[in-house]
């Protein structure tokens, strides 16, 4: 499934845009394209490290408003405040990570989630500085004069970086590090028994994850020229996480599934007006209830049962 | 001495589950801990592959004062351990579970690991092939790319074995492997340690099953209520009367 | 000064116990099946939603209430019955995201059948304040403080009293070995949901003259009824009312003394800290894992 997958993935990219029929299906891919970067990021956290984030929306804000006030209040070149913001975002999880990270299970759960609410409210009452419930406008990305603008450009632009994040990501699963991960998943006595700091690398999978939510919130900033502070809101880590499980865990491409079918799944639905959300809530439950390990699991169970019969 | 302790303590509340234990185990050799149930066996265990901080006393291991250290240093330090209760990687193949339990011989940079340098590819084929080998040496080969949680309890005691060794230990803490194993799988597993003798890896075992602990350890400890009761050769401990009165309660009086 | 500390106290015991009945509702559904309900708080908005429904067209308002009690409840059962029991042996984590399915559901459900309007609730026993010690305190708030406790020593009846309390007490400690001991599990379950519904709409019922009601009402004070369990420590029924409580005082006092805006932010502040130093909540077990 390796090399077959990311190649996949990238002939999807490349051929993507023979199906678009208009600038809005273009906004829809690249939504879709920078969902996805949160969620292999929040993927390695909860999937791979066995861990829980409720509160990762908060990076993504973070991340969004920290490159827009540097940008349109200080004034910096957005190829210095995008990587600012996001390496800030970086040192913020790192330090309140480790206090963090020694809760267990829903106390886990909770502590992110009041991380989350907090940064949220903060970003909404602050309005001096962050242009309060409005929200404030964005300048667009643009180094040397040349700004990163249209459709067509972002979508080059998100595509390819998904497509290398995913390589990225697939390298640290299969690797000592990401075999650490999962062993502290699987047990963390047992992973401390074998020399694996187990502290040590929840901690790098929050980060890592951190830093994706907030790249993906940054770009995302500069993408619309616009941000609110309901991107930070606990009901968008939790659309975050649903597109993680629903996706599948423990499967970057399941990641990267999930953030596609359920970003594609409320423009689809808005055709039905009022019971959008009526039929959002009972797709969500239906699938979770007949595929219990998410999409791509069921997914790949099915075709391998299929190949083993064909045989 | 190898692992040395001194005046080793671990109380829980107001109870001393392990209570000044000073021994030690030479290197080279099956060291056996035994002792009737509640004697502080685990405890002890836990103690001196660092999963419990002691209350107080010192632990000693190859001329390194550990007392106090996280866990993962033990590891580092080199003592290995499997455990009564399997904890083993359910969500891993059995291999991968042997290859996660080489973390110690395989530091792996954030950036080798996620732009898949040259040499870690290296690195991750020698890797595959040890992790295969100690396989075979368990006995596993066929087991190998089969997830954890479909393998059958008796193969699991051995792949905690095999993912245990994978750290190159010096001193291996194994926590009752025969439980729950029949005459045969127990056989196969007292064949196992004596070859962990000659591959110079010093084995501490926790065990009830007395054939077992007689035939296979030079050196036998036993524990009764936290404290050392006897300590000595199979034969010498077997027939201390105290260890006797431990374990089956004391003499009737004759009439 | 501390007239005014008195009235943040009442303020605060009123959310308090707000918090508490939700924080129970999470508590229960919890210790019978281990799952976080995120549907709960639409529970407590189905409370107070249909009792003012059912207010506006007529229907005397005990009835009601009775009869928003016993729609939350169905709703509960209907939840169990349909979506966490066909899951059965899914991931905790599935069930958790088929719980939010249910909120998001019934969310849209209750824009449908009802509107996106904020509705107020008439007080029950009207809104002329009351002085207690110069603080001025309203009668609603004494509903609130009076029901909560008459609903609290009820479940502690039932729990230590009645065959069927102890038998979701058994089913929490160790499912196996309850339903070795004849306990429907099945049974259990559908009494926790249906129970943990019914006092989540008892909750917006109470609150609804004070805070106001609507389609959304159920996102924030789920949140806060989860904060509220986890603080208490997840495990314990008291921990749930305790947590309530703490949560409540905490955002009171940080409402009045601080600043308003920031109330939430320094009640989950609180949390943060509690779980700091007690990762198990206030009144949780520190339990260690045997190895």
């Amino acid at each position: 499934m390796r090399g077959r997958g990311l190649a996949l993935l990238a002939l999807a990219v490349l051929a993507l845009p023979l199906a678009l029929p208009n600038k809005y299906a273009y906004e829809v891919a690249i939504l879709i394209g920078l969902n996805a970067l949160v969620c292999v990021g929040l993927n390695l956290l909860i999937g791979y490290a066995g861990q829980i984030s409720l509160g990762h929306a908060g990076f993504f804000g973070l991340g969004a408003y920290g490159s827009a006030i540097l940008a349109a209040r200080y004034g910096w070149p957005t190829p210095l405040s995008l990587p600012a913001a996001v390496a800030g975002v970086a040192l913020l999880a790192w330090l309140v990570g480790r206090p963090v990270l020694r809760l267990r299970g829903h106390h886990l759960a909770m502590a992110t989630l009041g991380l989350g609410v907090i940064v949220s409210i903060v970003i909404a009452t602050e309005d001096r500085v962050t242009g309060g419930p409005d929200g404030m406008s964005v300048p667009p990305l643009a180094a040397f004069g040349v700004a990163l603008a249209g459709e067509t450009a972002w979508y080059w632009a998100v595509g390819a970086l998904l497509v290398g994040t995913v390589w990225l990501a697939r390298n640290f699963i299969d690797s000592p590090r990401g075999r650490a991960l999962r062993a502290l998943h699987g047990s963390e006595i047992a992973a401390e028994m074998v020399g694996i700091d187990s502290a040590r690398h929840k901690l790098d999978a929050f980060v890592l994850s951190a830093a994706l939510a907030a790249l993906a919130g940054g770009l995302t900033a500069h993408y619309s020229g616009f941000i609110t502070p309901a991107r930070a809101a606990f009901l968008h880590s939790i659309e975050l996480v649903t597109m993680v499980v629903f996706g599948g865990m423990a499967s970057t491409f399941g990641a990267v599934v999930g953030a596609a079918a359920l970003t594609l799944l409320p423009q689809i639905l808005t055709a039905l007006k009022e019971y959008e959300m009526v039929v959002f809530g009972a797709v969500l439950m239906l699938t979770m209830i007949f595929m219990p390990r998410g999409l791509v699991p069921t997914l790949e169970k099915a075709l391998a049962a299929a190949n083993r019969r064909a045989v | 001495m190898l692992l040395r302790t001194e005046e080793l303590s671990r109380a829980f509340g107001g109870v001393a589950a392990v209570d000044a234990v000073s021994i030690g185990f030479g290197a080279g050799a099956v060291h056996a801990l035994i002792g009737p149930n509640g004697a502080g066996k685990t405890t002890l265990l836990n103690l001196l592959c660092g999963i419990y901080r002691p209350t107080r006393g010192r632990i000693l291991f190859d001329g390194r004062d550990l007392t106090g250290r996280p866990t993962h240093e033990y590891a580092a330090a080199g003592i290995g351990r499997t455990f009564q209760n399997l904890q083993v990687f359910f969500n891993m193949s059995a291999l991968e579970n042997v290859m996660a339990g080489r973390h110690l011989l395989e530091p792996c940079g954030l950036a080798a690991a996620a732009l898949r340098l040259r040499a870690r590819v290296r690195e991750e084929r020698a890797c595959r092939l040890e992790s295969e080998a100690l396989l075979d040496f368990v006995g596993l080969a066929a087991w190998r790319d089969a997830p954890a949680d479909a393998m059958p309890y008796g193969a699991l005691k051995r792949l905690e074995i095999a993912r245990a060794l994978a750290a190159k230990p010096k001193l291996l803490l194994l926590d009752e492997p025969a439980a729950g194993l029949n005459p045969v799988e127990t056989a196969e597993i007292d064949q196992l340690i004596q070859s962990l003798v000659t591959r110079r890896v010093t084995v501490v075992l926790v065990e009830h099953n007395m054939k077992l602990v007689m035939g296979v350890s030079q050196h036998v400890l036993v524990l009764d209520y936290g404290r050392v009761l006897a300590e000595g050769e199979p034969a010498a401990v077997r027939n201390d009367p105290r260890v006797i009165e431990a374990y089956l309660g004391a003499e009737p009086a004759h009439a | 000064m501390s007239a005014q500390f008195l009235q943040y106290l009442f303020a605060g015991l009123t959310i308090g116990a707000i918090y508490a009945l939700v924080a129970l509702g999470f508590a229960i559904i919890y210790n019978a099946s281990q799952v976080i309900n995120f549907a709960q708080g639409e529970f407590v908005m189905a409370g107070g939603m249909a009792t003012v429904w059912l207010a506006n067209a007529g229907w005397p308002l005990p009835v009601a209430i009775g009869a928003a009690v016993a729609l939350a409840a169905l709703l509960g059962l209907a939840l169990e019955k349909f979506a966490v029991e066909p899951a059965r042996g899914a991931p905790v984590v599935t069930l958790i995201i088929i719980t939010i399915g249910a909120s998001i559901l019934l969310r849209g459900l209750a824009m449908l059948v009802w509107d996106k309007n904020v509705h107020a609730l008439p007080a029950f026993s009207g809104d002329a304040p009351i002085r207690i010690g110069g603080a001025t305190v309203l009668p609603q708030s004494l509903w609130v403080l009076g029901a909560t406790l008459v609903i609290v020593v009820l479940l502690a009846a039932f729990f230590n009293r009645t065959l069927l309390g102890k038998a979701l007490l058994a089913t929490s400690h160790n499912r196996l070995a309850a339903q070795l001991c004849g306990i429907s599990v099945r049974r259990v379950l559908l009494v926790a949901f249906g129970l943990s519904a019914a006092l989540g709409a008892v909750a917006g019922i109470l609150v609804a003259p004070i805070t106001f009601t609507t389609w959304d009402v159920g996102v924030m004070l789920g949140l806060k009824g989860f904060a509220a369990a986890i603080l208490g420590g997840m495990g314990s029924g008291a921990g749930a009312v305790l947590g309530g409580l703490v949560l409540g005082i905490a955002e009171a006092m940080g409402a009045g003394y601080v600043s308003s805006a920031y109330k939430d932010v320094i009640a989950f502040l609180v949390i943060l800290g509690v779980l700091m130093f007690l990762p198990g909540g206030l009144l949780g077990a520190r339990a260690s894992e045997r190895v």
